[in-house]
């Protein structure tokens, strides 16, 4: 119960921060919809079959990645600008549960990106806003927002040693929108890219999202993102003991 | 000769010490890896949609990307000067402000044409895409141009940035503009009407056109109207840059804002 009290009250916490900064607020607004914009226009244009609900729930996901990647990578490094790394680190409850809710909260951000690209298309483009199972629509919806956050905090433990740690964070935006199937079939790829498109949460959760609203059967799917997840948060917890184990023998915690 | 001095070392010597980026922790990550991601990005799209080229988005991006280096390190040439606490001191100089301002721009311009070169390179090989040798030459001049002409817009936006505090924003902003309206991805006539008349007035749009023909092979003096245009354009941003950062510096002297963000 205490372990969900401080996630429930660290999500909050980190949300309504979020929500007070300028370049958090506004670029989540703003920023996906130019790629989105392009992605219309690109499908509108082309020959392809694939239809603008495909490219819009597509372009949706990336918004809801670029909340979680842009900001995760660096949410360590935030901590020890404020001066508040330490603190946080000296606290009795492990640190994965401190950083945890922080990257969920970048996540959760997402779901105004995915709403908004959603809309965004609807009204600018016309694109038809039919969800067929719209329960099991939510339902991925919230097994990626988890599955973003528990990548977001493999990545935010990772780069706790990297003073640039926002600039790797950046660099991993472009890639996962490509193979994580957002926007281009998985079948477009060379053969040795899949396998680790399938190691990717979003790209589960990204197919879940989009059987969900056309029609298919996105358990398996849902089940394999939110799989994925779990192995991620579990993954994060082992790098965080390893990492802080690192930094108390260097003295290196608020000099990386 | 002072004058000479301040735009060539001054321009360097600001460059280095105020464009944080270019640590290699910074600059491999967001200036050599992300184009090309970029490239792959659209260019997969492309083939997703089934519009163009590869040698399209090729083109189209590695042009367009060199926005970040010009428009973020354009900005933190001169908003960065605040954040050092060093702005007043270059203020109250007796510098002239046109070698102050612009040899700050030269070294801004060179980078960003590298980082437009470097990822067309490799854009190209990554993709195949088979672009005459002979074309080279005058695809080096038109980046080049290129990179000159969103500086001069990135000197608008530095100008602002002595008054906005969240000038990364505004700088994303301006690059999500950019990646819409240029071509780059879309070709001019997708896009509706008021869309294509704004695109003609900016950065990338001719010299993005004048790089594809190039690359389809096309003589340097077929395209010569489109770099000229481009030419053009980056020389009325940077006229209007180099007001606009004059009218701030009267304002923050009148109001004596030039701290206070």
């Amino acid at each position: 119960m205490r372990i969900l009290r401080l996630l429930g009250v660290g999500w909050l916490y980190h949300m309504k921060m979020i929500s007070r900064s300028p370049f958090e607020g506004f670029g989540q607004v703003i920023y996906p919809l130019f790629f989105a914009t392009v992605a219309f226009f690109v499908f509108r244009a082309g020959d392809s079959p694939r239809t603008l609900l495909y490219a819009s729930l597509g372009a949706a996901v990336m918004g809801m990645w670029s909340a979680t990647s842009t900001t995760a990578g660096a949410a360590m490094q935030r901590e020890r600008w404020h001066g508040t790394l330490e603190l946080l680190v000296g606290t009795p409850p492990h640190f994965a549960l401190v950083l945890l809710p922080v990257t969920l909260a970048m996540a959760t951000v997402g779901i105004y990106s995915l709403g908004a690209t959603l809309l965004y298309g609807h009204f600018l483009f016309g694109i038809p806003l039919t969800i067929e199972h719209p329960l099991l629509f939510a339902a991925a919806i919230l097994g990626t927002v988890l599955s973003f956050g528990a990548l977001g905090f493999v990545f935010a433990v990772t780069f706790v040693r990297f003073r640039a740690a926002w600039a790797l964070g950046n660099l991993f935006e472009y890639p996962v929108w490509l193979i994580g199937g957002f926007l281009v079939p998985l079948a477009l790829f060379p053969d040795w890219v899949r396998p680790i498109s399938w190691a990717l949460a979003p790209t589960w959760g990204m197919n879940a999202i989009r059987q969900a609203a056309l029609g298919g059967s996105s358990l398996d799917d849902l089940l394999a993102c939110a799989g994925l997840g779990a192995l991620y948060v579990g993954l994060g917890i082992l790098l965080t003991e390893r990492v802080l184990r690192s930094a108390r023998v260097r003295a290196s915690l608020s000099l990386s | 000769m002072t004058s000479l001095r301040v735009f060539f070392v001054g321009g360097r010597m600001t460059y280095r010490a105020l464009f944080y980026w270019l640590t290699p922790q910074i600059y491999i990550p967001s200036l050599l890896v992300a184009p090309i991601f970029q490239i792959l990005l659209f260019a997969y799209i492309g083939r997703s949609a089934g519009l163009e080229s590869d040698e399209f988005y090729v083109v189209g991006n590695a042009l367009q990307y060199s926005a970040i280096p010009c428009l973020f390190a354009m900005t933190q040439m001169i908003g960065g000067e605040r954040y050092q606490n060093t702005l007043s001191a270059i203020l109250v100089s007796p510098a002239r402000r046109i070698p102050l301002f612009f040899g700050r721009a030269l070294p801004v311009v060179a980078n960003g044409a590298f980082v437009a070169a470097f990822s067309l390179a490799v854009g190209t090989i990554i993709l195949g895409v088979d672009i005459p040798l002979s074309s080279v030459p005058a695809l080096a001049l038109v980046i080049v141009v290129a990179a000159f002409s969103c500086t001069g817009l990135g000197l608008i936006n530095a100008a602002v940035s002595l008054r906005v505090r969240e000038n990364a924003v505004l700088s994303n902003v301006i690059f999500g503009f950019l990646l819409i309206f240029t071509g780059a991805n879309v070709p001019l006539s997708e896009l509706p009407g008021w869309m294509a008349t704004m695109s003609q007035g900016l950065p990338f749009t001719h010299a993005i056109k004048a790089a594809r023909r190039l690359a389809d092979g096309a003589s340097f003096g077929s395209v010569s109207g489109l770099v000229g245009t481009e030419v053009l354009i980056g020389l009325c941003y940077a006229a209007i840059g180099y007001a606009v950062l004059r009218f701030m510096e009267v304002q923050s002297r009148r109001y004596a804002s030039l701290e206070r963000s």
